[in-house]
């Protein structure tokens, strides 16, 4: 399943630049990508690549004006075909697309939900506000929810507070919050960041069961690239507040041109299994874990050609600190932001 | 329904937190000391001028002076005859509504203030609560004489005065919940819900600033009392014959020497309003905040 077919949500030439002491700094620098019905897309990169501010000005919950520029532009598919552009929209349009038509789910089950209200009326709640249903009715449609996500004895529990459940009840909880309005696109930021192993392989299954069924497209944050390959149709990196890399989740992992995404893919512990050691092996048979030397760069002082070129272990003087790499179509479908990617791809292959 | 949660619940020990503040209110031996003086000063004030054979303004020249414990009138009488016990239960009501009233007033408006200066911050928080800064320079007594130059005395206008220099600590409490609290996660979640401002304040936020709240409450309802009694007490609050315990005291000046219990009982009564109060408010900033709870 590849991005084919019209797109539900479409992100283009999306800057986001924070006000700061020491000047402007681009948290987001250009970032473009569609996702259609039914896709989930993973957006992947380290702490700092502006992954969560992408999410938020997507949303428009960054700040205002003088704190935060967000330029570029955000649109959604209207179900009449024309598409609507979020960034411009007045704050009550826009409260009225939030939680109906696009909604989000945060990494941390454990304080995104009001301590002290009911979770059958924090589910309720989103019901009540944009289908105007009366408390009883919002309530009956909340326990259904809460059926569909998973939650034993829905019926009880609409009365439980957060502080009586357990972390992946709590996130379900989010979840039925969430779809409480069949979003056309959800926004699911490191959902399963702050769960148990065993808990995150049950929410990660719950997320695509609840896709199948209701068509949804899903903008998957993570910086887990096992959670990628799980859950993601396709894939893109963010390095310094730029997409560097963005491909089918086949390719992706099997041979990314980017020495960044590949940087990423070797720096994940995993164990020596036999799919695993083709994969530059040692003679034991162990694999080495590799990690990306260096620090993301000071988003003040960006340097001037590609941003990951300080920390590029391929990295050619004179070529790769220059200009700014330009966006380069590798395969169909597959974008890669590095000078050097034709060399690299082939040296791979 | 909270039945129903409680049973499911394996978990936790209290199936609400209310219950766990209810136990730790009680182990306060002083808040529980409190709360059964002020619910028997307001029981008394409510029911028991009907109790008592005479009215708070029944004049009995031959009960001139009557000491306290002697005779009919149980606490004694003032100078115009006037039985003492049913002229303090008469100025408790007073003093008692002004109290809550002014509670009311001062808390819902500084509740107000501070969640819409918290909540939207910028330049709307910095104006409001600048504004606060400023009124809360003036001290308190000289703002309130000031105010009461200026209006006939009467319960209402008391009132609002009292209201209107007493809702100041509340804005700046609840200032600094909100902004604590709309930094929260799950005020983000209301807001990509699509919840508008006004009901992520109220109905999101606000419930989880209640504690404070709550205690800063209690607070002011002793303070009310206590500068209503100011006021009565340098003539600027109820006007005599309405008996208030301020102008009470006020009143037992002249006699302090021959007639001591004249100022002693309304005195008394102050005290243990006054602490009674204060004891409670203790109890309750205890008791709301687990993080205090020490077995």
């Amino acid at each position: 399943m590849s991005g084919a077919g019209e797109p539900v949500l479409e992100v283009s030439e999306l800057a986001v630049r924070f006000a700061s002491t020491g000047g402007e700094v681009a948290a987001v620098n250009g970032v473009s990508f569609a996702i259609g019905r039914g896709e989930t897309l993973a957006l992947v990169g380290e702490s700092g690549s502006g992954k969560s501010v992408t999410s938020l000005a997507v949303m428009r919950l960054l700040p205002g004006a003088p704190a935060c520029r967000v330029s570029g532009a955000v649109r959604l598919a209207e179900p009449d075909g024309k598409s609507r552009e979020l960034l411009g929209l007045p704050a009550e349009a826009m409260c009225r697309v939030r939680g109906d038509r696009v909604s989000m789910i945060f990494q941390e089950p454990m304080t995104s939900l009001n301590p002290v209200v009911a979770v059958g009326e924090q589910i309720a709640e989103a019901i009540r506000f944009h289908r105007g249903a009366g408390r009883r009715e919002a309530l009956a449609a909340a326990e259904a929810l809460m059926e569909r996500v998973g939650i034993p004895e829905p019926r009880k529990r609409l009365a439980s507070y957060p502080h009586h459940l357990s972390g992946g009840q709590r996130q379900r909880v989010m979840i039925a919050m969430a779809l409480a309005c069949d979003p056309e696109v959800l926004i699911a930021d490191e959902p399963t960041t702050a769960l148990d192993v065993t808990v995150q392989a049950q929410i990660l299954d719950l997320l695509k069961r609840l896709q199948e069924r209701t068509g949804m497209a899903i903008l998957f944050i993570t910086h887990n690239l096992g959670v990628v390959a799980e859950v993601a149709d396709r894939v893109l990196v963010m390095y310094a507040g730029r997409v560097v890399e963005e491909a089918p989740v086949g390719p992706i992992f099997r041979r990314p041109p980017m020495p960044y995404t590949a940087g990423l893919i070797a720096s994940v512990p995993r164990l020596p299994t036999k799919r695993a050691i083709p994969i530059s092996v040692e003679k034991e048979g162990k694999r080495r874990l590799v990690a990306i030397r260096g620090n993301v760069p000071d988003p003040l002082h960006l340097p001037p050609g590609c941003s990951f070129a300080p920390r590029c272990e391929r990295a050619e003087p004179g070529l790769c600190d220059r200009d700014v790499p330009s966006v380069e179509e590798a395969a169909p479908g597959h974008r890669v932001r590095c000078v050097r990617w034709r060399e690299l791809a082939g040296s791979a292959a | 329904m909270s039945a129903v949660a409680g049973a499911s619940v394996a978990v936790d020990a209290g199936a609400r937190p209310g219950r766990q503040a209810l136990r730790r209110f009680l182990r306060h031996r002083l808040a529980v000391f409190g709360l059964t003086t002020v619910l028997a000063l307001v029981l008394a004030c409510a029911f028991g001028p009907d109790v008592i054979p005479y009215g708070p303004l029944h004049i009995d020249f031959r009960a001139r002076f009557a000491p306290p414990f002697a005779g009919p009138h149980i606490l004694g009488a003032d100078q115009l005859g006037r039985d003492l016990l049913v002229r303090l239960l008469m100025a408790g009501r007073v003093s008692l509504t002004i109290g809550f009233a002014a509670m009311l007033i001062s808390t819902a408006a500084g509740t107000l203030i501070g969640a819409v200066a918290g909540y939207f911050g910028g330049w709307i928080g910095a104006a409001l609560m600048r504004f606060v800064d400023a009124v809360l320079c003036f001290p308190q007594i000289f703002l309130l004489l000031a105010l009461a130059a200026f209006i006939t005395p009467n319960l209402l206008t008391i009132t609002l005065v009292i209201a209107a220099t007493a809702w100041m600590e509340v804005a700046r409490v609840v200032e600094a919940e909100m902004k604590s609290l709309r930094e929260r996660d799950f005020a983000l979640a209301a807001e990509v819900l699509g919840a508008a401002d006004g009901f992520i304040i109220f109905r999101e936020l606000l419930p989880n600033a209640m504690a404070p709240i709550i205690v800063a409450a209690t607070l002011n309802v002793a303070r009310a009392i206590l500068l209503e009694a100011y006021v009565s007490f340098l003539g600027y609050g109820i006007q005599p014959p309405t008996p208030s315990w301020g102008n009470m005291l006020n009143n037992a000046q002249e006699y302090l020497v021959s007639a001591p219990w004249l100022a002693i009982f309304p005195g008394v009564m102050i005290t243990l309003a006054v602490t009674g109060f204060n004891f409670v408010g203790d109890g309750l900033r205890d008791a709301l905040d687990p993080r205090l709870d020490r077995g």
